[in-house]
């Protein structure tokens, strides 16, 4: 997923092609310790998460290089503060950790820092964080609506336009009730706007819905078919759960850039979501360095609480799409179904027509239109199966896979904490061949990094825990709405199933009692007859 | 694969139920069968105190071939060509449903032990229903001849019954089978004429009738056959489809440690309980619904094939008026001319006579028999339909109730 970075609104820069910002380089977080652990924080203003994106003003290299790069980020920062929304308070400071305590070199000096001092204070915010939870409860009263997908424009520069329409009662907007026009590209700008922003620090920002070549051409050619119709309303529908899911996370709901995606009638087009713009491949190149990186990252992991829930997702993760590819086969078969009942129908009507015995004939056609209706439901009951249990897995498949990004970030920014403590090492040891070689000069340009470095590894330490802290909240949270999302689609998905079969029970009830009585008696005096004729 | 069939008295296929005339003089029955490799071997038992069987019960084994060459006996002797003769029974054919366990033995890995299990019962349970269904097919070939007045006392019927050593009837060869098929070719085209032929006005305002029906009736029966078939085969994959779906929500239920780890268990198991019921609601399809328009569409083809000698009767006829004409006009062989004629009369307007009374019992055999299954297939569909209403229900409630 893109994580394209640009300005915020309010500042007048243009997009440009900004890489990805998925390597844990965004290190506002130092003030965030302080302001969580204040447990009366439901209050949005006091989620100081929305580190301001760091918007450089010039491209990245794909690599982690911390050193030089840290000195403009904080530079920047400034900059960044001043220009937000009054109702977050500029409590990122941007000056470097200004929480620096001296630490201790005894501390520092073995890399290997998995302290059990460390799973101590996690133990105690675990269950701080629960109690944060329960206070949370659910005060969103916010509402959000996709519909009335509507092409605009001709051939291949054709798109849709969605109708997003948000009621709400909280005071963060400026209406009640209002909509916007949306096109499926500001989807995605707005999910990348976010993951830029939240992904490296733990979040878990929920993935946008996929693009479709062939669905969207189709579109755009103008193919009026059923399955045209059917991948538009498998969009649109698909792009409201996933604003839905947005809207509920507590974060993510005060984030500018998603207010705005709600309300400003005019949003300026997010070009790099396109696959093959320069943004995208880079975004690919990135993607694939990623991939390398995990690989090498060995983490000693000290919290046996990640490494479970590790498992746990990938187990999960496989499970559901086991499940998801056995439901596929469901819908198809229920889709073939409900055309080869349809077919049915129609022979059973022709044959009845044929038939010349009278009461048979009638039955054999009402037959035929019992078969019809069950063919509808049989077609309905398929649009059922996918858009509530397919897609729902679906859903949560690319959920999983983004919950799975969010650990892999964590192990990124403890490889960047382990780094600093190497280098710290090895400042430490260029500070003491100096004072051999008793060069005073080099002395002091060796004091002077190793208190840099010093520092680098307060902030990476800093950094690991809190996005540990971060994803710890963060898979609490995710795991109750996983649990109230299956529950409320599989209560959803059987009453459909119950509905359905009580209209089979119905059809056939009607057709049961009307002919077997009439045929009964039409054959009665049907074998009447032929006893007579035969007597004669 | 071996498979034996007990004696029919359980769930046999009743679709075909024949109206037999209650004449307990000649009764006939497979009382067992055996399946191995290739062939099925049928135990016939006859009950009769005619007093042309030596015995009043004995059986012999018989194979398909056999039953086959009967048919074929009658079809061919010219006393019977006024009646409808009795379809055929259809090869037993388990090449489907072997392929399939042999393709499910060959091993998916991705399966689980259950699931494997799982689908290893249905196909078992597939290749029961389908020699039920040839054994059942076969029995009642037996017994409407058995029921028939005339076809009764045929000299081969009792031959077939009552003879204790093999029949040495080899299947056909392809020679034989496409002299068959050619047969079939020829006997179209000859109708195609026949009924073409100027000069030849069908007499009978009830045979032109039942000819207009049967050819319309039957090209559609066939068509309606072959989509129930497909229906039930939907049934079947969606069926089967609950499989995997029960075992993926089985295991997803046991990773679980949450309260979604019961749904996932009631799901399961709701969704293995659906897959019976879709599996009975398949097999009720095809009972009493598939192979009671197979079996018609069958013997409405026999009945089409009586008209179609009948025609070729009254053509005969025709020809012969017309021969008799000639040699009266010529003044030569009229005698010959005259008693050719004669036959050529006596006998169609024999079949003319036994023809309607065929056709019409035709009707009534018909009529009681899509009857009895339309309405057994709505009570049988409104039970399902039930059952699985209570199961889903039940499902609900218990998932509504967790916290």
């Amino acid at each position: 997923m893109a994580a394209e970075r640009e300005p915020p609104p309010l500042g007048d820069a243009k997009p440009t092609d900004f890489e990805e910002l998925e390597d844990g380089e965004d290190l506002f977080t130092s003030t965030v310790s302080t302001l969580e652990s204040s447990p009366s924080s439901p209050e949005p203003a006091s989620l100081p998460a929305e580190d301001v994106s760091t918007n450089s003003n010039g491209p990245r290299p794909a690599e982690v290089v911390l050193d030089d790069d840290r000195e403009d980020l904080f530079a920047e920062a400034t900059e960044e503060v001043s220009l937000d929304s009054p109702e977050r308070e500029p409590i990122l400071s941007s000056e470097p950790s200004p929480a620096v305590t001296p630490v201790t070199p005894t501390t520092l000096i073995a890399p290997r820092i998995e302290s059990k001092s460390m799973s101590a204070p996690v133990i105690f915010d675990r269950s701080r964080e629960e109690i944060d939870e329960e206070a949370n409860g659910d005060v969103f009263d916010i509402e959000i609506g996709v519909s009335d997908p509507e092409k605009v424009g001709d051939g291949m520069n054709a798109y849709m336009a969605y109708r997003v329409t948000t009621k709400t009662s909280l005071s963060m907007f400026s209406k009640s009730e209002f909509s916007v026009k949306r096109r499926f590209s500001d989807f995605l700008g707005l999910h990348s706007k976010l993951a830029s922003k939240y992904l490296h620090v733990g979040y878990i920002v929920p993935p946008a819905p996929e693009k479709s070549i062939v669905g969207m051409t189709k579109v755009k050619v103008g193919k009026e078919d059923s399955s045209s119709t059917e991948f538009v309303e498998k969009r649109r529908a698909a792009l409201e759960r996933y604003l839905q899911r947005t809207v509920k996370h507590p974060t993510l709901l005060q984030d500018p850039d998603l207010r705005q995606f709600l309300e400003s009638s005019e949003l300026p087009r997010a070009v790099n979501t396109q696959a093959l713009s320069g943004a995208g491949i880079l975004r690919m190149v990135n993607k694939a360095a990623d991939a390398v990186n995990k690989m090498t990252i060995k983490m000693n992991e000290s919290d046996a609480w990640f490494e479970e829930k590790q498992q746990q997702f990938e187990n999960l993760d496989q499970q559901l799409r086991k499940l998801h590819a056995s439901v596929e086969a469901l819908v198809c078969h229920r889709k073939e179904l409900s055309a080869n009942t349809a077919a049915f129908a129609k022979s059973a009507a022709m044959l009845g027509n044929s038939e010349d015995h009278t009461a048979l004939s009638r039955a054999l056609s009402q037959l035929a239109e019992v078969e019809e209706k069950i063919d509808q439901l049989h077609q309905e009951q398929a649009f059922a199966d996918f858009y509530m249990f397919s897609e729902l897995l679906s859903d949560y498949i690319r959920l999983i896979a983004a919950v799975k990004g969010v650990f892999d970030h964590r192990m990124k920014c403890w490889q960047k904490w382990e780094d600093a403590q190497i280098t710290l090492l090895k400042k430490r040891e260029t500070e003491a061949k100096m004072m051999v070689a008793n060069k005073p000069d080099k002395i002091q340009q060796a004091k002077n990094e190793i208190r840099e470095w010093e520092a680098k590894v307060q902030q990476g330490e800093r950094d690991f825990e809190q996005i540990s802290k971060t994803i710890r909240k963060e898979v609490g949270r995710f795991e109750k709405e996983r649990v109230k999302d299956f529950k409320t689609v599989i209560i959803k998905y059987l009453e459909s199933l119950v509905q359905t079969q009580q209209q089979v029970s119905s059809f056939f009830i009607t057709y049961f009692i009307t002919y077997k009585l009439l045929l009964e008696l039409l054959v009665y005096f049907f074998i009447l007859k032929d006893v007579c004729e035969r007597s004669f | 694969m071996e498979g034996r069939q007990e004696a029919g008295k359980e769930s046999k296929p009743s679709s075909l139920s024949v109206d037999l005339q209650g004449d307990s003089s000649l009764q006939v029955e497979i009382s067992d069968a055996v399946s191995e490799r290739d062939k099925v071997k049928f135990t016939v038992q006859t009950k009769s105190c005619l007093p042309h069987f030596a015995q009043t019960e004995f059986s012999v084994v018989r194979q398909h071939e056999e039953f086959i060459w009967l048919h074929d006996a009658y079809v061919e002797n010219e006393e019977y060509a006024g009646l409808i003769i009795p379809p055929a029974p259809p090869r037993p054919d388990f090449e489907a449903s072997r392929e399939k366990l042999q393709k499910l033995g060959e091993g998916d890995s991705s399966i689980t032990r259950e699931e494997f299990a799982k689908m290893k019962q249905e196909l078992e349970a597939e290749y029961l229903a389908i020699f039920k269904k040839t054994v059942a097919m076969h029995e009642v070939f037996l017994q409407r001849l058995a029921a028939h007045p005339t076809l009764r006392r045929d000299h081969n019927f009792f031959v077939f019954l009552e003879y204790g050593q093999d029949l040495s009837v080899r299947g056909k060869n392809r020679k034989e089978l496409l002299g068959g098929f050619l047969r079939n070719i020829v006997k179209s085209a000859d109708e195609a004429l026949i009924t073409s032929m100027s000069g030849l006005k069908e007499v009978d305002d009830f045979f032109e009738h039942e000819r207009t029906f049967l050819l319309e009736y039957h090209s559609r029966i066939r068509d309606a056959c072959l989509r129930a078939d497909r229906v039930m085969h939907s049934h079947k994959c969606l069926a089967d489809d609950y499989i995997p779906i029960s075992a993926a929500l089985n295991s997803l239920g046991t990773q679980e440690v949450n309260q979604l780890k019961t749904s996932f268990l009631k799901l399961a198991e709701l969704f293995e309980r659906l897959r019976k019921l879709e599996g009975r609601v398949a097999s009720d399809e095809d009972l009493k619904l598939s192979d009671m328009l197979r079996y018609y569409m069958r013997d409405s083809q026999a009945a089409k094939d009586l008209l179609y000698r009948r025609l070729r009767a009254l053509a005969d006829y025709e020809n012969a008026n017309k021969a008799l004409d000639k040699a009266r006009t010529r003044n030569r062989e009229v005698r010959t001319a005259e008693s050719h004629q004669q036959l050529c009369c006596q006998r169609f307007e024999r079949l003319s006579d036994s023809a309607k009374q065929e056709l019409m019992d035709f009707k009534s055999r018909r009529v009681s028999s899509f009857r009895k299954n339309l309405i057994e297939l709505a009570e049988l569909e409104l039970k399902h339909a039930k059952a699985s209403t209570l199961l889903l229900r039940n499902t609900l409630v218990a998932l509504k109730g967790e916290p």
